[in-house]
């Protein structure tokens, strides 16, 4: 067999494994996090439809979907890789995978490809099930794929620098909890930046996540805070800093290689 | 021929301590060999090197003449590694683990007959679908094993592999090493069963505080270091003074007397004689690994310490 099958094989054998990984869990995986977006969607629709409107002609119920599909979409991301890879250090099988012959680049495609597998399919999952619910648009189906990929891509790796550098679960927690949740919390998934007061805007545009979702929102609507391509230059400039942060930790086996 | 493991001047050093000091050791391919030493002498930083979890600090490895850190993934593929902990993968069943294992490998369903193999020789056919999380400790260090040896690696590398394993299944597992070290397969083990090592390896390297103190074959080891023990059961009566500084051991009336040379077994009868003591009971003991250890190693401390010796 060529080298470059074995490669190809060995990444695919790891990807398989990641995906299968949150699949046999998919209650908690999958489920769990749609009905939570679902939640949110009936509480908000219900109670803010009828006092707000951040676009003219674009309902609250149908603002908010794409929103919460991508709040729901980068958490998931970051979820499966974070969590594949506390739960392997833990238990100590990661140490499976160290005796491979995987190289470290084999290693994040097949994390992230998985992670952004969940991602997406958590993101399309509550679309269609929103579809029941609400009128929703496309206007742009480019920017909503191209957001979706980079959004999941982005978490994935980010998940994967927060599973490598947490020792404990706890860790891992207090990451999800002070940095995942504030940033997705305040990027725009609720309303639109140009509602807050203007101190609140500027920080709003020193947060990754807001360009994510405004990007992916502006292929719903055609109308965005900023333009979807600001947004795409400046998700793409995470994505590689992030990458580039997450692929030198690996390369040098920190935390995992002593 | 490349041997199938090779260290030189292999050093690691954790902060301020110096977990190896400079190991030089070539094992050849086919040979069943031993690395033996107390807790915390440098076996397992060793072969964490070898595997690539941990980088020497000065110095090179190899596994089958491919450098464990410039050609690492040469390397790895010829090596199959059977860590200390038990450790699992909860999400999947026995089959699943092994074709994954052997998937990371770069080998896919061609290999299913070899997985049935080692399924079979290690007593795993019928758990083969149990999830890796329903298994028994005994059964958990069976498929640690066959996790090692999924993708068919020509030198196994086993570390403590018996420990906390009942008898039945440590004879059943040295049964199917031995047949994979007369298939060709290099073996090399970590114990604290000294008579383990003393069955199974043709060579054996005793590790003291990072350094190896000792490195030959089993044999030869037993010779040059460890002479007879004379056994003696006297009843009641004491050991005769000038007999006490060949003694390792006595109590309840039962005495052992190291012995360096053959003719000693002479002048410890002509003492007793002299004293008086009847003898109850007398044998000739041949020496073990544990009287080579002992005299190399160390102690009387590390004894019960460190090593399990069976009986």
């Amino acid at each position: 067999m060529s080298l470059m099958n074995q490669k190809w094989r060995g990444t695919y054998t790891l990807f398989k494994k990641e995906v299968l990984r949150f699949w046999r869990v998919a209650f908690q995986t999958v489920a769990s996090p749609v009905l939570t977006a679902l939640l949110y969607l009936l509480i908000f629709s219900h109670v803010l439809a009828s006092h707000v409107q951040v676009y003219e002609n674009v309902p609250y119920t149908a603002f908010l979907i794409p929103g919460l599909i991508m709040m729901s979409l980068l958490q998931n991301a970051f979820a499966n890789s974070s969590s594949s890879l506390i739960q392997s250090k833990v238990m100590g099988n990661i140490v499976f995978i160290l005796l491979t012959p995987l190289s470290y680049l084999q290693f994040y495609m097949a994390l992230l490809a998985a992670a952004m597998i969940r991602g997406l399919f958590v993101g399309f999952v509550i679309y269609l099930v929103a579809l029941f619910f609400v009128d929703l648009p496309i206007v742009h189906v480019g920017w909503i794929l191209t957001f979706a990929v980079l959004g999941s891509a982005l978490l994935g790796t980010f998940g994967i620098i927060a599973g490598i550098w947490a020792d404990k679960f706890d860790q891992m927690a207090a990451f999800q909890n002070f940095v995942i949740m504030p940033l997705t919390f305040l990027s725009g998934v609720f309303y639109s930046i140009h509602s807050l007061p203007p101190f609140w805007q500027v920080v709003s545009k020193f947060n990754p996540f807001f360009y994510m979702i405004d990007g992916f929102r502006f292929g719903f609507f055609g109308k965005g805070d900023v333009s979807p391509w600001l947004s795409l230059v400046v998700v793409i400039g995470f994505l590689l800093g992030l990458a580039w942060v997450c692929l030198k930790m690996l390369k040098s086996g920190y935390k995992l290689r002593g | 021929m490349k041997p199938a493991i090779q260290f030189n001047r292999v050093h690691k050093n954790f902060g301020e301590l110096q977990a190896l000091n400079g190991i030089d050791l070539t094992i050849p391919q086919g040979e069943f060999f031993g690395l033996l030493g107390p807790n915390g002498a440098g076996k397992s930083t060793l072969i964490n090197i070898l595997a690539g979890l941990l980088k020497p600090t000065y110095g090179t490895a190899s596994v089958m003449g491919h450098d464990v850190v410039s050609d690492y993934q040469a390397a790895r593929m010829a090596l199959g590694v059977v860590p200390q902990e038990l450790v699992f993968d909860p999400f999947f069943n026995v089959r699943e683990m092994l074709r994954f294992q052997a998937g990371y490998f770069g080998r896919g369903r061609e290999n299913d007959a070899w997985v049935d193999e080692i399924l079979e020789g290690l007593g795993l056919t019928d758990k083969a679908h149990t999830n890796m999380r329903k298994l028994s400790g005994g059964m958990k260090r069976r498929a640690l094993i066959a996790q090692a040896l999924a993708h068919k690696p020509p030198v196994i590398v086993l570390d403590e592999p018996t420990a906390g394993v009942d008898v039945e299944l440590r004879q059943m597992l040295w049964e199917f090493i031995k047949k994979l070290n007369r298939e060709g397969h290099t073996i090399v083990l970590t114990t604290h069963y000294l008579e383990e090592a003393e069955t199974l390896c043709s060579r054996v390297a005793m590790m003291k505080q990072g350094e190896i103190v000792a490195l030959d074959s089993t044999a030869n080891l037993l010779n040059k270091f460890a002479g007879k023990n004379l056994r003696l059961v006297l009843g009641n009566a004491p050991l005769p003074a000038p007999l006490l500084s060949m003694l390792k051991s006595g109590e309840h009336g039962v005495y052992m007397l190291a012995l360096s040379h053959l003719s000693q077994v002479e002048f410890a009868l002509s003492e007793l004689r002299k004293a008086n003591v009847q003898i109850e009971d007398m044998q000739l003991i041949e020496p073990d690994l544990e009287d080579v250890f002992m005299s190399l190693v160390g102690s009387a401390s590390h004894r019960n310490d460190d090593l399990i010796i069976q009986s």
